[in-house]
């Protein structure tokens, strides 16, 4: 990797350089979510910090070190083994079909001996570095022609596809999305969009077939969830009447009757916004949107501010995923969406997404560290 | 080369699109939070409670019922009772808990049906009774097995106990279980095990006995367990209910009657407080509680002598002789006769072609109202009757409290018969015969008394004249509560009933041969006389014919009622009153089947009437009124 060294190829900065040029206030924020989590899952365990809460922090602090790791790798390494990355998640995915273990009706993880692994949730970064590699190399007018659009659409729906077969809608969706989402920041023709919404709302009879009893009933069910209010209608009359009830400032910090007495299910992970939305009601639902929203907010200008089309569209691409997280959740507990099982980002209890999302800030904190690296058109770096 | 700065400056246009719309969908979020937390926050509120809070029933305690002297007669004693709540019973499987708790206590086949019935039939929260009266042992068994039997609890209920059992039984009667029928608007009702009177003062005062049911608020979880009561309303518990019985006289009065079948009333004359009500035999009240046996029920309804009937308030029997002061008043009263008339007695009188005939079969000679009553001649109220006509006697009959219900507060009161003209034409579409008169002037023919009517029919005799009426409720006191509400005749004796007007002297004629019937010898209850002094009672026997005795059986030398089957011998009978010169209490003894008056009902009365003064004492509690009969003339 032999580079020259010039106004627009600065030498390499030092680790010392990159933790000095690293947003220690956004690290704060993610850290300030993640408690927020843990006191919620303290309170999910009736006031214990067993079973929940005590891993979560100690979740959160492997994923801390990862995330600063991450960072701190060159950006150009990402570019260069972002297809690698990418073939390597999906032949993962494929394995999955294969020996994947079956959990939670769905077939979604894979049994390393001692650690599992779900592919879908690599994916979404894996995507997200394929894609913007892609776009990294497709000039402004290119982006225009069709033709090119070929192997980033074939990148979005061959994992979309696997996921969508184990069968995972929620996580299918936020690849698709995600995906579409670099599509449309990487400045892919409107209408395309247009043409594939069109097609999308044209389909959506044919996809009903496709879909397993148990999502048609979901969607049946959240269109109207008082027709089967004990049986899949259950989750979101219960979790709507936990939050209604919680109303403006709540019923107080372990003391959400819904939550406690068992009436709202899977508290400490689909639903842990409802247990907070009751105990803290309103008040503390918007605090935490704005929370969310400061997050966000600055991962838009470490996009907006990069250097490098791929740093660019890396950080939106993570951001989307981020957001995606958020909105999902909350809509699917307000009773706004079906019930798709898609967590809260940093507050629901589970490891992989945990680790999904730290990893993808850390690379938009990496892109923000190396804002200023230059990127060659192509994806090794060089000339 | 590639223009990047021109990407760049479309991919910041498209990125302000990106924020603008996540802007849009967080605002749709807070929108929705907006409309879910402050909009419909009331709602989900209610929501939420009805999620959380489950209202629970509460028995009351059944309220205790005691005799005047405030000793209990029935209450209430810990019962430990196992339940079964269906829906914590995981997966439904109702029988194969029932197998596991098979084997720690027994289990009849007949209990298992009935207990899946009621599982099937009551919604699945609703406790189902598996056993009640359970063992401490079996109660200790079960609560160190319980981790293994989810769905089953112990309860410690209430039961009620009669701790006098059968001597009590037709006054209190008996609580049992709720049938269907009786299922009305109380859900009380509805509470598993729960008991309500059935017969005796149970029954009439069965809702003040009862009180009214108290609600527990309690906060439930998702899966129906309780966590905490979060408020509780105890309810009323039922009200104490006083008798006038007392308890020792009751125990004494059931004790003489023994296996008879018999009944007997014994009333205080002025207040008409009754101190006893016994029907015998009578039966275990506590056994209808804990449920009976189909052959404990087989035994109760096949006996003869008709344990459940409570022949004291229901009885009707003809009053025989002790109808006799009612036709001599009555004569007296019309100024028919007076009490010296004379009327020869030869055995028999002849009516038309009809031969009616005096019990003693030589006759008695010539009789005044004073020796007719004393040795109850027939002869002589067979003429008295037919001068002075069954409509007054059947009048004086019902002055004296007969042909109607007392309205005792007790079930199944029965109103016997007096007959008149009006009645036979009436009821019968036939012309009244004189010779009924002369049958009736003896206490027989269509003449139905109950052994509490002629009770009462003494007391109004001996009282002065005095309308009295049976009294069993003493006072309904609610417990727990500022004030107790006394029922309306307070406790002192001063009741006003209404004077009858009779005339002092027939009455003081009557008494007079009253008092000779026991105290004079030749009288027919002599060999009963009370020797305590101040305690002489006075009386009249009676022998009630329940079938004549046929002439084929006369021919085949029947003559002796003994020598009948038992349910054709006749009633003995006898009412009496005591202490002679200042009457206070009144008795009346019915023995079915018992022979004769003077053997088999006197020697009763006289027992019971001595121990009711003995307990009672033999001086009016009030200013009773001035009653002089004439001295006791004994032998």
């Amino acid at each position: 990797m032999a580079r020259r060294r010039d106004a627009l190829n600065p030498p390499d900065m030092t680790i010392v350089e990159k933790l000095m040029h690293m947003n220690w206030f956004f690290v704060l924020l993610l850290a300030l979510t993640a408690s927020v989590g843990v006191a919620m899952l303290y309170s999910a365990a009736s006031g214990d910090f067993y079973p929940w809460a005590q891993r979560h922090i100690v979740r959160f602090g492997v994923g801390l070190v990862l995330l600063i790791v991450v960072a701190l790798v060159d950006i150009r390494f990402w570019l260069k083994h972002a297809y690698t990355l990418y073939a390597g998640v999906l032949l993962l995915l494929i394995g999955v079909e294969v020996m994947g273990t079956v959990g939670m009706g769905a077939q979604r993880w894979i049994d390393l001996g001692y650690v599992t692994v779900q592919p879908s949730e690599l994916m979404k970064i894996a995507l997200v570095l394929a894609l913007a590699r892609y776009f990294h190399g497709v000039s402004l007018d290119d982006v225009g022609h069709i033709s090119k659009l070929v192997i980033p659409i074939f990148l979005i729906v061959a994992p979309t596809g696997l996921v969508l077969r184990q069968p995972d809608l929620g996580t299918a969706l936020m690849l698709a999305m995600g995906g579409g989402v670099i599509l449309f920041a990487a400045g892919v023709r409107i209408w395309v969009f247009l043409g594939v919404g069109v097609s999308a709302i044209a389909m959506m009879p044919v996809a009903w077939q496709f879909l397993h009893d148990y999502q048609k009933q979901r969607v049946l069910t959240f269109l109207n969830p008082e027709n089967d209010p004990l049986g899949a209608g259950y989750h979101i009359i219960q979790s709507k009447i936990a939050l209604g009830s919680g109303g403006v400032f709540g019923k107080g910090f372990l003391e959400g009757t819904q939550s406690h007495l068992h009436f709202l299910p899977e508290m400490q992970t689909d639903f842990i916004f409802t247990m907070l939305a009751e105990e803290f009601g309103m008040v503390g639902g918007i605090a935490l949107l704005a929370l969310y929203t400061v997050i966000l907010i600055y991962s838009f200008v470490f996009a907006i501010v990069c250097g490098s089309q791929f740093g660019r569209l890396v950080a939106v691409g993570v951001t989307a995923t981020f957001f995606l997280y958020v909105f999902i959740n909350i809509a699917m507990v307000m009773g706004l969406i079906p019930v798709v099982g898609v967590p809260l980002p940093l507050i629901s209890y589970g490891g992989t997404a945990m680790l999904t999302l730290l990893t993808g800030f850390g690379l938009l904190l990496g892109v923000h560290v190396h804002k200023d690296v230059f990127l060659g058109r192509l994806s090794t770096g060089e000339e | 080369m590639y223009r990047d700065s021109e990407r760049q400056k479309l991919f910041t246009r498209r990125v302000a699109v990106l924020g603008a719309g996540k802007a849009v969908l967080l605002a749709t979020l807070a929108g929705r939070m907006y409309y879910l937390q402050v909009i419909e926050a009331d709602r989900y509120a209610m929501l939420a409670d009805e999620n959380r809070i489950n209202f629970r029933l509460l028995a009351p305690p059944r309220g205790r019922i005691v005799d005047r002297q405030g000793a209990p007669l029935a209450d209430n004693r810990q019962n430990y009772r196992i339940l079964l709540i269906a829906e914590n019973v995981p997966g439904g499987q109702v029988s194969e808990t029932l197998d596991r708790l098979g084997q720690l206590v027994d289990l009849e086949p007949s209990d298992r049906k009935r207990i899946l019935r009621d599982v099937k039939r009551n919604r699945s929260f609703v406790p189902v009774t598996i056993r009640d009266n359970m063992e401490w042992a079996d109660i200790t068994k079960i609560e160190v097995n319980t981790p293994d039997l989810p769905g089953i609890m112990i309860d410690v209920g209430q039961s009620r106990h009669y701790p006098d059992a059968s001597a009590m039984s037709h006054v209190l009667g008996y609580v049992a279980a709720v049938s269907e029928s009786e299922i009305g608007d109380d859900p009380l009702l509805e509470l598993p095990g729960f008991r309500i009177g059935k017969a005796g003062v149970e029954r009439v005062h069965d809702l003040a006995l009862r009180g009214s049911g108290g609600t527990s608020q309690v906060e439930v979880n998702a899966f129906g367990r309780v966590i905490r009561e979060l408020s509780r309303n105890d309810g009323q518990s039922g009200a104490e209910l006083g008798l006038t019985i007392d308890k020792d006289i009751q125990l004494k009065t059931a004790e003489l009657l023994k296996d008879e079948s018999a009944a007997c009333v014994v009333m205080d004359v002025h207040s008409g407080d009754v101190l006893a009500l016994v029907s015998t035999p009578g039966f275990d009240p506590n056994a209808f509680n804990r449920g009976l046996s189909e052959a404990e029920w087989q035994g109760l309804i096949k006996n003869d002598k008709k344990p459940l009937v409570n022949k004291a308030v229901a009885g009707r029997y003809p009053p025989g002789s002790t109808f006799k002061m009612v036709v001599a008043l009555a004569a007296l009263e019309r100024g028919v006769i007076n009490p010296d008339n004379k009327v020869f007695c030869s055995g028999y009188v002849e009516l038309g072609n009809a031969r009616f005939h005096c019990w003693k079969r030589r006759g008695h000679g010539a009789m005044n109202l004073h020796s007719a009553i004393k040795e109850s001649c027939d002869v002589y109220f067979y003429e008295i009757a037919r001068r002075t006509g069954i409509d007054r006697i059947a009048a004086m009959s019902r002055r004296l409290g007969l042909g109607d219900v007392t309205g005792i507060d007790l079930p199944g009161e029965s109103d016997g018969l007096i007959p008149d003209k009006a009645w036979k034409d009436a009821v019968l579409s036939e012309p009244w015969h004189a010779g009924e008169t002369l049958i009736a002037g003896i206490g027989q023919g269509y003449i139905l008394t109950t052994p509490l009517q002629l009770c009462v029919m003494t007391a109004r005799l001996v009282n002065g004249g005095f309308a009295v009426l049976p009294r069993l409720t003493r006072a309904i006191e609610p417990r727990f509560e500022e004030a107790a509400v006394e029922t309306d005749s307070p406790e002192d004796d001063s009741v006003s009933f209404a004077d009858l007007g009779l005339r002092q002297s027939s009455v003081t004629a009557v008494l007079d041969a009253m008092n000779a019937v026991v105290n004079i010898p030749g009288g027919t209850a002599y060999r009963s006389r009370i020797s305590e002094p101040g305690m002489a009672m006075g009386g009249k026997t009676g022998t009630a014919q329940v079938r004549r005795i046929t002439k084929s059986e006369r021919e085949q030398g029947v003559r002796k009622n003994k020598d009948l089957p038992w349910k054709f011998r006749d009633h003995a009978l006898f009412v009496g009153y005591a202490p002679v010169e200042s009457p206070k209490y009144a008795v009346a003894v019915v023995v079915e089947h018992g022979g004769s008056g003077s053997k088999a009902a006197a020697p009763i009365a006289k027992e019971i009437l001595l121990e009711t003064q003995r307990r009672m004492g033999t001086v009016p509690v009030s200013m009773a009124p001035k009653m002089k009969t004439s001295e006791t003339g004994e032998g």
